[in-house]
């Protein structure tokens, strides 16, 4: 099968610091990959530049088969592309149900669909996905008073919203207490089987990401360190080595 | 009572309250009038200030093209502008009451296409900047405005456009322009009520919120900000168009590109209201005009301190505007239902 994301020889600079160098990666359609590597490594930088926040010093992306290394951010995410933010943001000054609706965007720019109201069947999936993230009790607070994990979940459910083809996933799980945790890995295991998105995952939680994902990238200093299956990854010295050096 | 039962029944009290007015205390009609331009005002900063998150120091420009682009039509259409402004006044250039009534409509109907061409010229160049860098790249908007029209002698430069003379009372004429500014608020707030409840609502929201958030999720933020802009000024183009002719004259500084009077008080009414919401922009727009003209006719000399002060007290007391305030202190009254309403 060919591959969804295809990052290729990714090189970051920022002043003096290489945050990315000659990174490679690639995830097929339907896979639920791990990204991890020690603070700092460039990981977050790596989702960036994938989403076109900002311009790779070298290198080249290409998603379904379309290069998309010179594209911006909402035409990147236009095609079904999206990500969620390490920080976790949302429109906090707006209900859930806003928050939801807000994240459909009209695929059309003609004034009648930007003038237009809200689709009754935008409405029917946004409480579907709220009921599936277990938020829609919660739906009509402003997502400025839910709590950090929920504020995350709401996140998750946002970014489905749109029926994207991928997510980059950064750390969903940091900041959550273990009985949400659960609930996240199994609702993001369940996005992946029933609804069909590929993941790309950072996470520095290894029990969770052995769970997850079938397949690890290390990313240390800006480069691929190791890849492969979980457990050899998380076996590999040199990993065990970046993770100690960097502590 | 529901906090939308309320809301029925203030926008029940407003609309007889806006028919009564000029009835009831006939030598106020053309104050009336005024009040409702600044609601128009406050309404529109609102939509960018407000809604979207972006404070705009440069609205009033719209105004002011508004208000020359009715003129030159009005005008244009049956004499030459150049000659009429030329010879101001001295009643060489006379309108039938058929032409004026022509060239008013025509006039009006050209002031928001002007009006919103520049705001998209504008906005496009413009909207790419991203909060703070927008305001202050507005601030000189009206000053600029104001300096082209003063030196622009076809329009009549720095001493003016006289707008051609109502054919009727005096009576008549204040209650005739009162009535399209009545109007032209009503609709002004309904359109707005209407797309704030929509897909425009939440894009402008999110804008506010958290633009990259909106990036991410794909939005076409510029998009949505420059036609929030060209929105604006479609109804302020039209306040224009009809402010000006209410006036009689367009003064290039001191009228259509004001910006320390009409300019500051668009800002300080949405503020006081409370901006953000639907109702706080006429609730900040009505107790701020009642003010002024208190301050103007009783403090005279000190009117101009006196408003410093209070907006000073704004600022201190109802950080978060009159219905901002409210709903703090009797949140009952208002429910979540209301929080929801009034944003939308
Ligand atoms: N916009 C920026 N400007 C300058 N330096 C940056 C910028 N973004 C990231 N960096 C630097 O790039 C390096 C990699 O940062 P990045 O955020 O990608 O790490 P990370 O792997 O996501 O770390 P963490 O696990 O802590 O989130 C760091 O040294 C960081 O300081
Ligand atoms: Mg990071």
């Amino acid at each position: 099968m060919t591959s969804l994301l295809e990052v290729r020889d990714a090189t970051k600079r920022f002043g003096g610091i290489v945050a990315n160098e000659g990174v490679s990666l690639s995830v097929r359609e339907g896979e639920i990959v791990g990204l991890i590597g020690p603070n700092g490594s460039g990981k977050t930088t790596l989702f960036n530049s994938i989403v076109g926040h900002h311009a790779l010093d070298a290198g080249s992306i290409r998603f379904g088969g379309r290069e998309i290394t010179e594209l911006r951010v909402p035409q990147i995410a236009r095609l079904g592309l999206l990500r969620t933010f390490q920080q976790t943001r949302v429109f906090r000054g707006m209900t859930g149900i806003e928050n939801m609706l807000a994240s459909a965007p009209p695929e059309g720019t003609g004034l009648a669909v930007m003038f237009g109201r809200s689709q009754p069947r935008e409405a029917a999936r946004a409480d579907d996905l709220l009921q599936f993230v277990g938020l829609y009790e919660k739906r009509h607070l402003r997502a400025g008073e839910l709590s950090f994990g929920q504020q995350k979940l709401l996140e998750f459910a946002m970014a489905l919203m749109r029926s994207p083809r991928m997510l980059l996933l950064d750390e969903p799980t940091a900041g959550i207490n273990p009985t949400l945790i659960n609930n996240l890995v199994d609702r993001l295991q369940r996005a992946n089987a029933e609804l069909g998105i590929t993941l790309l995952v950072i996470e520095h939680n290894m029990p969770v990401i052995m769970r997850l994902a079938r397949r690890l990238y290390c990313l240390a200093h800006g480069k691929i360190l190791a890849e492969g299956a979980p457990e050899q990854v998380q076996r590999d010295p040199r990993v065990l080595e970046a993770y100690l050096g960097a502590a | 009572m529901s906090a939308r039962g309320r809301g029925r029944i203030l926008a029940a009290l407003l609309l007889a309250a806006t028919v009564a007015a000029p009835l009831v205390v006939p030598a106020l009609t053309v104050q009336f009038a005024t009040l409702w331009v600044m609601i128009i005002l406050a309404l529109t900063w609102d939509i960018l200030g407000g809604q979207m998150g972006y404070n705009s120091f440069g609205n009033v420009v719209f105004f002011g093209v508004g208000m020359y682009a009715s003129a030159i039509v009005q005008v244009g259409l049956f004499h030459d502008v150049g000659a009429y402004t030329a010879a101001s006044g001295t009643g060489v250039y006379p309108f039938t009451p058929q032409q004026y009534y022509v060239g008013l409509a025509l006039g009006i109907l050209a002031a928001p296409i002007a009006a919103v061409a520049v705001a998209a010229l504008l906005g496009t160049g413009m909207l790419g900047l991203r909060g703070h860098y927008f305001a202050i790249g507005t601030l000189g908007l009206g000053i600029a405005g104001g300096e082209f029209a003063a030196s622009w002698e076809y329009v009549g430069g720095a001493s003016g456009f006289l707008l051609p003379v109502f054919p009727g009372a005096y009576e008549t004429r204040a209650l005739f322009f009162y009535g399209l500014c009545a109007a032209l608020g009503i609709v002004t707030f309904l359109v707005l009520r209407r797309l704030y409840a929509g897909r425009f609502g939440l894009a402008l929201n999110a804008i506010r919120d958290d633009e990259d958030k909106a990036e991410a999720l794909g939005h076409h933020t510029v998009r949505n900000k420059v036609l929030a802009w060209c929105v604006s000024a479609f109804f302020v183009g039209l306040a224009g168009a009809i402010f000006g002719n209410m006036n009689g004259l367009i003064e290039p500084r001191e009228v259509a590109f004001s910006g320390a009077t009409f300019g500051v008080w668009m800002v300080l009414m949405a503020l006081l209201g409370g901006k953000g919401t639907l109702w706080g922009p006429v609730i900040g727009a009505i107790v701020f005009h009642v003010f002024k003209e208190l301050f103007w006719t009783y403090l005279l000399g000190w009117q101009r301190v006196a408003l410093g002060l209070l907006i000073v007290g704004i600022v201190l007391f109802f950080p978060l505007g009159l219905l901002g305030y409210a709903r703090e202190r009797w949140p009952s009254l208002f429910g979540r239902q209301a929080v929801e309403g009034a944003k939308r």
